[in-house]
């Protein structure tokens, strides 16, 4: 009976074991169907289930236009929840094939990890939160010195707020928690004076709390914080796909292209219109890139573009309300730009 | 078949190399090793290949590089210039600190309650019971948040602290003390202190003889208490009281000054104590139990009160039954102050598991993590048995 | 002299006389137990006053002051906190577990398959129930299907992918039910594994002996969170590269093996206390060692250690909790990621829901250690004299 047990046991295992990545990750999501993408276990606007358990999110997103791009149905990508701590692990060892979790592009993790971000989704800054009916009167995160600060462990958020309050000779004391919820949670319950994460993350935190009107985000932006999606070192196909993804996104909003106007747009004669959706004649941008030539209709189509995935997860059309500011369209002075498709 | 024949005539009767026991022993043991390397060398080879890949250099250097982050409960100097090896370090201090202060208070509940089992009183036997079926049978990590939550919840903000005596202070931040500012001289106090404990050694040893020669009582008990109390007192007041308090003061956020115990220290420290404590409750009970009935009658035949009895006949006996289990008691107390990293309180899983994720180290902080664990266990263990080996029924 | 007999003699009896009051019903009780001599009456008043001071908020709290029912979270915060209680209003927020419910029993698994898992634990129920009385028979074949046709219908069932039933990949998998499939399956693979790294650790040969030491002092010297970060961070990278496993079956391997040394442990003690001529009959019969394990020593060395494995599985159940650390939604995870639900934050929510996942494993442990104390009385045949 053990034995049976134990085979039994082994043979579960089998089956819930993917087969090994080689180094051809799109050889690999061809052959079991679908996309699968390391997310935030919920961060609202970037990766968060909603009631019934659906992804939502602008890393999300993301996923579902590389997805869609390949397989032409947003839906062939499956999440896997991963908290700061175990994302880089996960991307190592091949347990997901993208890693689009509001990650922080920095050299060491480009080199000492072994990463490739694939371009960068959201321009982020680390920022201060306070609680403004509490502490009446501090409108500048250089009021915070003896402080508790509410932080999340093993980000570079950590860093940065050790190297700020250091930098400007002011003391606090640190209340560190593993997971986002603890820290929001420890926060919301009065175990620190002060939030720090990402801005956007404090937008999104300050949703959850019980008075969210009593909480202000304080003007200071400690850091760079530009958040990507990244794959593993080693396969520049899959990179290259990842990384197209993004501009074509972002290409289309350049060039209005959406949801909406795309069935319009693929009759037009703009040449670079007709090469982003791939409908000028023998062209081979997406067949070099080892998908089909309409990988962007593809991806527009069910996703719609760089400005529609902002506006619908974090901008006007969320409870987020964030407005574009850098992250706009370089052509509208913010920090967006998409690499010619030629 | 073994034919008749064989049977009488074979002096040695030849069994199939397959049958014999000891070269099937034999077998067994080089498959079970085989298998072994050949499983630690795929793993090896695996993960190898596998840091390799993800360009992750192993090796134990990272200690030294510099932290970046910073720690807030720390008993010794810590900054975020430190490196790596001092945040574990730092982290380890605060397991041991958490597990020693929890193991003496859930010995001092759990022997309580313990007691409390076996009296002859309904309601004090009811509460007690109420209470180890409660904690014995809820997970230690929901204690922790009960504590944790339940705490926070019912404190004020610093702002509106709860005034304790002595110019302590209570609030969300956590419980605040006045630091003792020790002056000129107070080392004789200290000095005052240990040579009370000496005196008292010897005293106890001596009035020991001289019960057991001449049968007559000392009052040792009394004469610790001024020597240990005393000696330290005397000091303190000949240098002319050389001590000062750091009060603690309210500033812009928090409270500055004077001792902080966070909150963190607090609901892990009350949960551990309280959870274990019902463990050790039942195991005190098993053990005055386990003593027979016999020896309380004889010592009520001698005319021994029940407070007498109780104190030199039955607990010394009923120890040698709890000693072992209360052990591994204390063991599990020390590993589940690993859930510290649940609440955020800075232990040494708690440090390893930040410092794993800022250098990529997996496989060495796990190792530091085996190791420290496994010592302390081992180290625990140690003492226990040697403390249980004096305890033990000295047959004369 | 004896003009008169003045002995008496009874000639009937007389009738049965109920006890003196002062020695039965409510007042000697009161004397008896709570009121013996000075020090008791000190302790029973001083226990009055814990019990005053204690159990009256504590009702307030989870009964009268508590909200049952409600859509969000104004039913259950104050009217600065943005509710409709008044101020200084303090309750249990029943309506939470009530509007979460589903979410703590199932997590996300998907709406229109939970049948699924009904299913699965009515069978496990219907299994386990015949298990649990002893005195309905075909014990065998009952634990047969119970551990060995129950585990692959119930995978099948859960995570389909198979005979038409739709996938449903174990991320989406949470509360209690993890809770009960972790359990489950520790304890139906700890259990085995338990009495053979036991039998290890007695082995006559060095080298499995040495290797069955060494991976149970290890395992019990550490804590579980160190074996389950090690399952979640560190089992890819002892992998070939490339391999990805379920993070639910990495805590599953996790805890199994935690377990079974614990049970190993156990077990050994019940192994110990056979005495020498158990063993010596079975060799003089010719059993073979596994028809003497089988047979003669382990029905009674297991017999002799019951309590311990129910406490095993006991510490075991209570253990699962700790998958929440490592990113898994068990039922205290599940409870535990609602509190971040902007629709219920609120100052009460946090521990209204802690105390019912807090009931809910009670339930469960109280329920085990209540059978096995029930057992260990059927059981104990044959030892007292």
């Amino acid at each position: 009976m053990k034995n049976i047990v134990k085979a039994l046991l082994g043979s579960a295992a089998i089956a819930m074991m993917a087969a090994p990545a080689s180094a051809a990750t799109l050889d690999d999501v061809k052959a079991k169907g679908h996309v699968q993408c390391g997310v935030n276990t919920g961060l609202i606007g970037f990766s968060a289930p909603d009631d019934q358990g659906n992804w939502k999110g602008l890393d999300v997103d993301f996923c579902r236009a590389v997805a869609a791009a390949i397989f032409d149905d947003p839906e062939a990508v499956e999440f896997t929840p991963l908290s700061a701590k175990d994302r880089f692990t996960a991307l190592q060892s091949g347990e997901v094939d993208v890693l689009s979790r509001n990650t922080t592009w920095t050299i060491s993790r480009d080199t000492a990890l072994g990463l490739n971000f694939a371009g960068v989704t959201y321009y982020d800054g680390q920022g201060f939160m306070i609680n403004a009916k509490k502490l009446e009167g501090i409108n500048s995160a250089l009021q915070l010195s003896g402080a508790a600060v509410c932080v999340q462990a093993g980000t570079t958020t950590e860093l940065n707020l050790a190297d700020y309050f250091k930098a400007n000779n002011m003391e606090y004391s640190p209340v560190v928690f593993e997971k986002f919820e603890e820290v929001n949670a420890a926060y919301d319950a009065g175990r620190c004076d002060v939030y720090t994460t990402d801005q956007s993350g404090l937008y999104a935190v300050r949703l959850n709390l019980t008075n969210p009107d009593d909480h202000i985000v304080l003007p200071e932006i400690i850091s760079k914080e530009p958040l990507g999606p990244a794959v593993r070192h080693g396969d520049d196909q899959w990179f290259d796909i990842v990384k197209w993804v993004y501009y074509a996104l972002v290409n289309a909003e350049e060039l209005g292209i959406s949801q909406a106007n795309l069935e319009e747009k693929m009759n037009s004669d703009n040449p670079e219109v007709r090469r982003l959706l791939g409908t000028e004649e023998g062209t081979k941008l997406g067949t070099d890139l080892g998908l089909t030539n309409d990988f962007a209709v593809r991806a527009i189509k069910h996703v719609g573009n760089y400005g529609e995935i902002f506006e619908r997860n974090v901008g006007a059309d969320s409870p987020l309300k964030i407005s574009r500011g850098i992250n706009a369209l370089w052509t509208k002075g913010g920090l967006q730009y998409g690499m010619p498709i030629r | 078949m073994a034919t008749p024949q064989s049977t009488v005539e074979g002096a040695a009767p030849r069994v199939p190399l397959f049958y014999d026991p000891r070269v099937r022993g034999i077998a067994y043991q080089v498959l079970v090793f085989a298998g072994l390397v050949a499983l630690i060398y795929w793993i090896i080879g695996n993960t190898t290949a596998n840091l390799q890949r993800a360009n992750i250099a192993s090796g134990f250097d990272f200690l030294q590089g510099r932290a970046g982050f910073d720690i807030g409960d720390s008993l010794v100097e810590y900054s975020s210039d430190s490196t790596y090896g001092r945040a574990l370090f730092v982290g380890f201090l605060n397991t041991l600190r958490v597990a020693i202060v929890g193991i003496i208070t859930a010995t001092i509940i759990g022997f309580i309650i313990g007691i409390g089992r076996l009296s002859k009183n309904w309601l004090i036997n009811r509460i007690c019971l109420v209470y180890v079926e409660v904690f014995r049978n809820i997970p230690p990590l929901l204690v922790i948040f009960f504590w944790y939550f339940g705490v926070l919840s019912v404190l004020p903000l610093p702002r509106e602290s709860i005034d304790l005596p002595l110019g302590s202070y209570l609030n969300s931040r956590g419980l605040y003390f006045p630091r003792f500012l020790w002056g000129e001289g107070a080392w004789l106090v200290l000095v005052g202190l240990v040579l009370g404990i000496v005196f008292t050694f010897f005293v106890r040893r001596w009035a020991h003889r001289r019960q057991m020669a001449t049968g007559e009582q000392f009052p040792v008990f009394w004469t610790s208490v001024a020597l240990i109390g005393g000696l330290p007192l005397l000091a303190f007041l000949l240098t002319g009281l050389p001590l000062s308090f750091e009060f603690p003061e309210l500033s812009t956020f928090n409270l500055r000054g004077g001792i902080q115990v966070r909150p963190e220290f607090l609901a892990l420290y009350l949960a551990l104590s309280f959870y274990t404590a019902a463990f050790i409750a039942e195991i005190v009970r098993a053990g005055v139990l386990g003593v027979s009935h016999g020896q309380s009658e004889a010592a009520q035949a001698l005319g021994l009160r029940s407070g007498q009895s109780m104190r030199l006949v039955i607990i010394p006996q009923a120890l040698r039954i709890i000693i072992p289990p209360l052990t591994s008691q204390y063991l599990n107390l020390t590993k589940n102050s690993s859930l510290a990293v649940a609440i955020g309180y800075p232990d040494l899983v708690a440090t390893g598991g930040t410092t794993l994720n800022q250098t990529g180290q997996a496989i060495e902080v796990v190792a530091i993590w085996l190791v420290v664990y496994l010592g302390l266990s081992l180290g625990t263990a140690g003492l226990m048995n040697w403390y249980n080996a004096r305890m033990a029924l000295v047959e004369r | 002299m004896q003009e008169h007999d003045l002995s008496f003699v009874r000639a009937e009896m007389v009738a049965n006389q109920p006890p003196p009051v002062s020695d039965h019903g409510p007042v000697s009780w009161l004397r008896k137990n709570l009121f013996a001599n000075v020090t008791d009456s000190i302790f029973t008043i001083l226990g009055i006053a814990l019990i005053v001071m204690i159990v009256p908020p504590i009702i307030q709290w989870a009964f009268i002051d508590a909200q049952w029912t409600g859509a969000d979270r104004s039913v259950c915060a104050t009217v600065v906190q943005g509710g409709t209680q008044p101020e200084g209003w303090s309750g249990a927020c029943w309506a939470f577990v009530d509007a979460k419910f589903q979410q703590f029993m199932f997590g996300r698994y998907p709406m229109d398959e939970r049948w699924r898992v009904y299913l699965t634990g009515f069978l496990f129920v219907a299994l386990l129930t015949p298990l649990l009385i002893p005195s309905v028979p075909r014990k065998g074949l009952n634990a047969i299907l119970l551990f060995v046709v129950f585990p692959i219908v119930g995978f099948f069932l859960l995570s389909g992918g198979a005979f038409g039933l739709r996938p449903v990949p174990t991320p989406l998998w949470g509360g209690l039910l993890v809770t009960l499939v972790l359990a489950y399956v520790g304890i139906a693979v700890s259990f085995p594994l338990g009495i053979l790294l036991a039998l290890g650790r007695r082995s006559q040969m060095p080298v499995v002996k040495l290797v069955c030491v060494v991976f149970i002092e290890t395992i019990r010297g550490v804590p579980l969170i160190t074996i389950l970060f090690m399952a979640s961070v560190m089992l890819p990278l002892f992998l070939p590269p490339g391999t990805s496993f379920d993070k639910l079956l990495r805590a599953l391997v996790g805890v199994a093996l935690f377990a079974s040394a614990y049970m190993a442990e156990v077990i050994r003690g019940g192994l110990q206390a056979i005495p020498k001529g158990q063993y010596e009959g079975a060799d003089a019969l010719g059993l073979s060692f596994w028809k003497k394990m089988n047979l003669v020593v382990l029905p009674q060395a297991i017999k002799l250690v019951i309590p311990g494995i129910v406490n095993t599985f006991i510490g075991l159940f209570k253990d699962t909790s700790l998958v929440y650390i490592i990113g898994m939604f068990d039922l205290l995870g599940a409870v535990r990621q609602n509190f971040a639900d902007a629709n219920w934050a609120s100052p009460q929510t946090p521990i209204t829901g802690l105390v019912f996942a807090g009931f809910v494993f009670w339930l469960f442990c109280f329920g085990m250690s209540r059978y096995s104390i029930f057992m260990e009385r059927r059981l104990d045949t044959g030892h007292k004299r």
